[in-house]
């Protein structure tokens, strides 16, 4: 069980900014993301987009900023559990929480603090009516062992950049590889593209554009698609395939959190605006997962609603202890891996 | 200036609206600040063309902007595609939309 003060979920700007706020207070953080790296949206859809509102920065590249927030938050020693999805959360005796992801990982604090964005990124499913019946059979939306290709006749539908990473990764590991979308242009990396296109002139990819997977068959696992090149249903191709791997992205799903009993408004979560803490005393709300009154999705407003809630969070778990809020000019900054910064001392020179 | 939009929601609903041609607006936006779809359900990326939660077909004969790359990228990732389909976010409000009639389409589930 990983145990620690403020357990943020989400770890996306707002989540990452909470754990150097909680650090202040001499608290500890560890974060859940569902994604493989932190970052949430800023890294998962636009890394190379600049934003313009960030108070102090007049462009900034969302990728940079979380590289920067990440190294902010470094000397407060942030735990990470990646790539699981916060599933269900239990109170205990004590008053503290404990949440267990889809992967059985259990985190324990007194503080939950959900930083969950639009919520949890899960796979986008092409609109097939028996695909439901080949999951785990022959339809796959994530990768997650290669080797479970070796030697089988794949097809990988989509146009973006995990669509070709993924053609060009398994055209050594498959026994074939098609890829199929629906236009002759690729949405990725300038080099995929071109390694894609090469792999292809050797006859290593089978490319077929435009296309689309329109029908999938199989008695109880996948044996073929049926792949549709013009608006003509007669000249559709039937491609015998062991495997289907749609990548069309990631859209984000509010997921499990919308059971955890907390007041839900237009798809996000109620807070009280004067700590962001939910209808769950304990169980906070920050960032684009909360609503209030005049609410805006700012990365700028997250950081403020993260600062606050640290304060309540601290007068939550010390409800004894005196304290009011230092500037970090004058205390300076005390990293649990034992770093200190603080502002140089004036120096002090007499005129003779 | 305020131009006219008719807008069919996602439940068959005509919404005959006032949409400002001077708030450097988008379609998505304009349906969101009229709330025609719940919130979360539409402009999702916030409208950088990258998802399709704004979709929607477009019914009446306007000549509008051609679809920039990133538009066209998207779309070829969407479900539901038509060929009247369009990103709300990628239409700017402009005079020579008066009378536009679009209906959203569904949302991804």
């Amino acid at each position: 069980m990983i145990k620690t003060d403020i357990l943020i979920i989400g770890a996306g700007p707002t989540g990452l900014f909470a754990v150097f706020e909680a650090g202040l207070l001499q608290l500890k953080c560890h974060l859940i993301d569902a994604l493989p790296q932190a970052g949430g949206q800023c890294s998962e859809i636009y890394p190379k987009k600049p934003i313009y509102d960030i108070p102090g920065f007049p462009e900034v590249l969302a990728g940079d900023l979380v590289d920067n927030l990440m190294e902010q938050i470094r000397p407060f020693q942030p735990g990470f559990t990646l790539g699981e999805r916060a599933e269900t959360i239990e109170k205990l005796e004590d008053g503290s929480f404990v949440v267990t992801t889809n992967k059985g990982t259990q985190h324990n604090a007194p503080i939950v603090a959900i930083a969950g964005g639009l919520g949890s990124f899960e796979p986008r499913k092409p609109l097939l009516e028996n695909l439901g019946d080949y999951e785990d059979n022959g339809v796959s939306y994530i990768i997650k062992d290669p080797e479970a290709f070796r030697n089988k006749r794949v097809v990988i539908a989509g146009g973006g950049d995990s669509a070709l990473d993924w053609s060009i990764f398994l055209a050594d590991v498959a026994s074939e590889v098609t890829l199929v979308h629906r236009r002759n242009e690729f949405r990725g990396a300038l080099d995929s593209v071109e390694k894609v296109q090469h792999l292809k002139n050797q006859g290593n990819i089978n490319l077929i554009t435009p296309g689309e997977i329109v029908g999938l068959n199989g008695n109880g696992k996948l044996e073929s698609v049926v792949i549709r090149k013009t608006s003509n249903a007669a000249e559709d191709i039937t491609l015998d395939v062991d495997n289907f791997i749609p990548l069309f992205g990631l859209s984000p799903k509010l997921g499990p959190i919308a059971d955890w009993g907390l007041e839900i408004e237009k798809n996000a979560i109620k807070v009280d605006t004067f700590d962001y803490q939910t209808n769950v005393p304990g169980i906070y709300a920050i960032g684009d997962v909360n609503t209030y009154p005049g609410k805006l999705k700012l990365i700028l407003c997250g950081f403020h609603e993260a600062t606050l809630m640290c304060q309540s969070a601290y007068q939550r778990i010390f409800p004894d202890k005196k304290y009011v809020m230092k500037y970090t000019t004058v205390g300076g900054v005390s990293g649990f891996d034992g770093s200190k910064k603080e502002a140089p001392k004036a120096v002090i020179k007499a005129i003779d | 200036m305020d131009i006219k939009i008719k807008i069919i929601d996602r439940d068959g609903v005509l919404h005959e609206i006032d949409a400002p041609t001077d708030m450097n607006m988008n379609l998505m936006e304009v349906v969101r600040s009229y709330e025609l779809a719940p919130e979360g359900t539409i402009g999702i990326c916030g409208g950088m063309a990258m998802c399709a939660s704004c979709q929607c077909y477009v019914k009446s004969d306007h000549g509008l902007p051609e679809k920039s790359d990133d538009e066209e990228a998207m779309l070829a990732e969407a479900f539901n595609v038509r060929e009247n389909s369009r990103l709300g976010c990628q239409l700017h409000i402009t005079e020579a939309m008066d009378g536009l009639e679009v209906e959203l389409a569904p949302e991804e589930l």
